[in-house]
């Protein structure tokens, strides 16, 4: 493991070196770095495509598996296939984050594809931080695809950052779930200069009573440009929420389209979308407390992206 | 002290919203202004605190003229304001707007007094967020608790009583006494409710956006219940300053 690896892995793992007693796999400029399992959680190298099998145990509890991603240079283009494999009643955190370190003028970018297979009962909390670094003009590119499928009972929990750093990033998520399944999003993004961020979820929901909720975050700076797209489609009596709340600042700008398709009278299906600059009166309350604008507006987006 | 000398303040070239206002509030007073709504109270508490810019006129702070200053320069000389309507925040919490008041952080003893003085547990509302969750009288508090734990010199409450439930008018005044307790400054409290009125050292009448009336409470006070015998001069609602 190179000393960048060790800096982005602190960066999105808040991890000092290799974990302890856990199951990881370090990918390292398309290459492994280091890997473990342990009794309940198997990792194994994929033959046929580049990446891994992640086979949690079913009934396994309270592990917690490292699957970050890391390139260090310049001009690397990355593609990887990971595949989840959750066993029934499991109950585990999975920690997947990507750095992107770029010194060059050549682009490198790290294109993820995460399938998850979550089983009965089975619950996963999902942690994905993003950072770029580096002082290259060459563009630093993260695009992540996260397929999801919820059996019976299930439940997901997907946390997704992404601050700095990362010139251009496409998010895809799909996901289907089944009866009383549940998943829920929350997503975090900054994005500044002349970067742009499309994030592009889709959800059936097949199951009776199954749910999603989905929540988007974001701050657009700079010239930078989001889009945020959200597909629910109730098939079956469930619940649908999503919302993206962005803050604009400078020439930053961000596109909300939203889709819900209720395809039962049972299927309640909500979007809200809210897209504005700081509120004038939030930058005043605070500046009445002895805050300067310029403070008053670091404070006020490090809460909303908290 | 603070002086305001001849402010005016304009809504649009024709009308002033403030005339010409001239005023001192010495230092350790509890001054309360009141007078009919649009009579321009709320705008004079706004340009003490420098969120409203007076078009002529000069404001005193303790000899230094602080007109040409803004809202943080203000906010550091020792001016506290509270909000009539308090504003919400998506993703500050009641710590982080307390603590951000407060200067530094705090200890959980520290935000349960401050929280326990407005009549809210700090177990239950601490790290909550400042947002549209929270009811208009528990962020009408938490707006208070956050000026309490500025402990300014001057303290500025727009209104405070409007909005605050359940909670009593009892606690407020204890809020009051509190403040003067603690940091021996000056309270400036605008207020149409009697109980308020009944506390303070000084009355302001402000109507029409002149000064009609300034004085000890013993003085202003008897004129503003009496009357002619049937109501008061201005109201919120239609007949004079509120009693219950």
């Amino acid at each position: 493991m190179n000393k960048i690896t060790e800096m982005l892995l602190e960066m999105v793992s808040e991890l000092s070196g290799v974990p302890k007693n856990a199951a990881y796999n370090i990918r390292e400029d398309g290459g492994c770095a280091g890997r473990a399992s342990t009794d309940n959680v198997r990792i194994t190298s994929k033959t046929d495509e580049p990446g891994i099998d992640i086979r949690v145990l079913p009934g396994t509890k309270g592990e917690t598996v490292y699957i970050p991603a890391c390139v260090t240079h310049t001009g690397v283009r990355d593609l990887v296939y990971n595949d989840f494999y959750i066993g029934d009643g499991a109950d585990v955190t999975i920690v997947a984050g990507c750095g992107v370190h770029n010194e060059g003028e050549e682009e490198s970018q790290h294109n993820g594809v995460h399938r998850f297979f979550i089983g009965k009962d089975a619950r996963v909390l999902y942690l994905e931080k993003h950072v770029g670094v580096g002082e290259g003009t060459g563009r630093r590119i993260i695009n992540p695809q996260t397929w999801v499928r919820i059996d019976e009972g299930g439940y997901m929990k997907m946390d997704t950052t992404q601050i700095k750093g990362v010139d251009s990033t496409k998010r895809i998520t799909r996901a289907e779930l089944m009866k009383d399944a549940r998943l829920v999003i929350r997503e975090k993004l900054m994005t500044h200069g002349e970067q742009t961020a499309e994030t592009d979820f889709s959800v059936d929901l097949t199951g009776e009573d199954s749910g999603c909720d989905l929540v988007s975050r974001s701050v657009a700076r700079g010239s930078s440009h989001q889009v945020f797209r959200s597909v629910i489609n109730g098939n079956t009596r469930c619940t649908g929420h999503s919302a993206c709340d962005a803050i604009i600042m400078d020439e930053g700008s961000v596109s909300a389209i939203p889709e819900l398709t209720a395809a039962s009278v049972d299927a309640a299906l909500i979007h809200e979308a809210a897209i504005g600059k700081i509120a004038g009166e939030q930058l005043t309350k605070l500046m009445t407390l002895g805050l300067t604008e310029q403070e008053a507006e670091q404070k006020i987006i490090e809460g909303f992206l908290k | 002290m603070l002086e305001l000398q001849d402010i005016t303040v304009d809504v649009d070239d024709s009308r002033g919203i403030l005339r010409d206002v001239s005023l001192k509030i010495d230092d350790g007073k509890f001054v309360v202004i009141t007078g009919p709504n649009g009579g321009g109270k709320s705008t004079l508490a706004r340009v003490v605190a420098g969120i409203t810019r007076p078009a002529a006129g000069r404001i005193l702070l303790d000899g230094e003229d602080v007109t040409g200053l803004g809202i943080t320069e203000r906010a550091r000389r020792g001016v506290g304001f509270a909000f009539q309507q308090p504003v919400r925040f998506k993703g500050l919490t009641v710590r982080d707007l307390v603590e951000l008041a407060a200067g530094g952080s705090l200890s959980e003893q520290q935000l349960c007094g401050y929280l326990s003085d407005v009549g809210l547990c700090a177990m239950d509302y601490i790290d909550r967020e400042v947002n549209a969750s929270l009811s208009g009288g528990e962020i009408k508090r938490i707006e208070i608790a956050s000026v309490m734990a500025r402990k300014t010199r001057l303290t500025i409450f727009d209104e405070p009583e409007a909005g605050i439930d359940l909670w009593s008018f009892q606690n407020l005044i204890g809020v009051f006494q509190k403040l003067r307790r603690e940091t021996s400054g000056s309270l400036v409290v605008i207020s149409h409710q009697e109980r308020i009125l009944e506390i303070a050292d000084e009355l302001v009448v402000l109507a029409s956006g002149v000064v009609t009336a300034h004085g000890p409470r013993e003085e202003i006070l008897p004129g503003l219940l009496k009357g002619d015998g049937s109501r008061c001069a201005f109201c919120p609602q239609e007949g004079g300053i509120c009693h219950e």
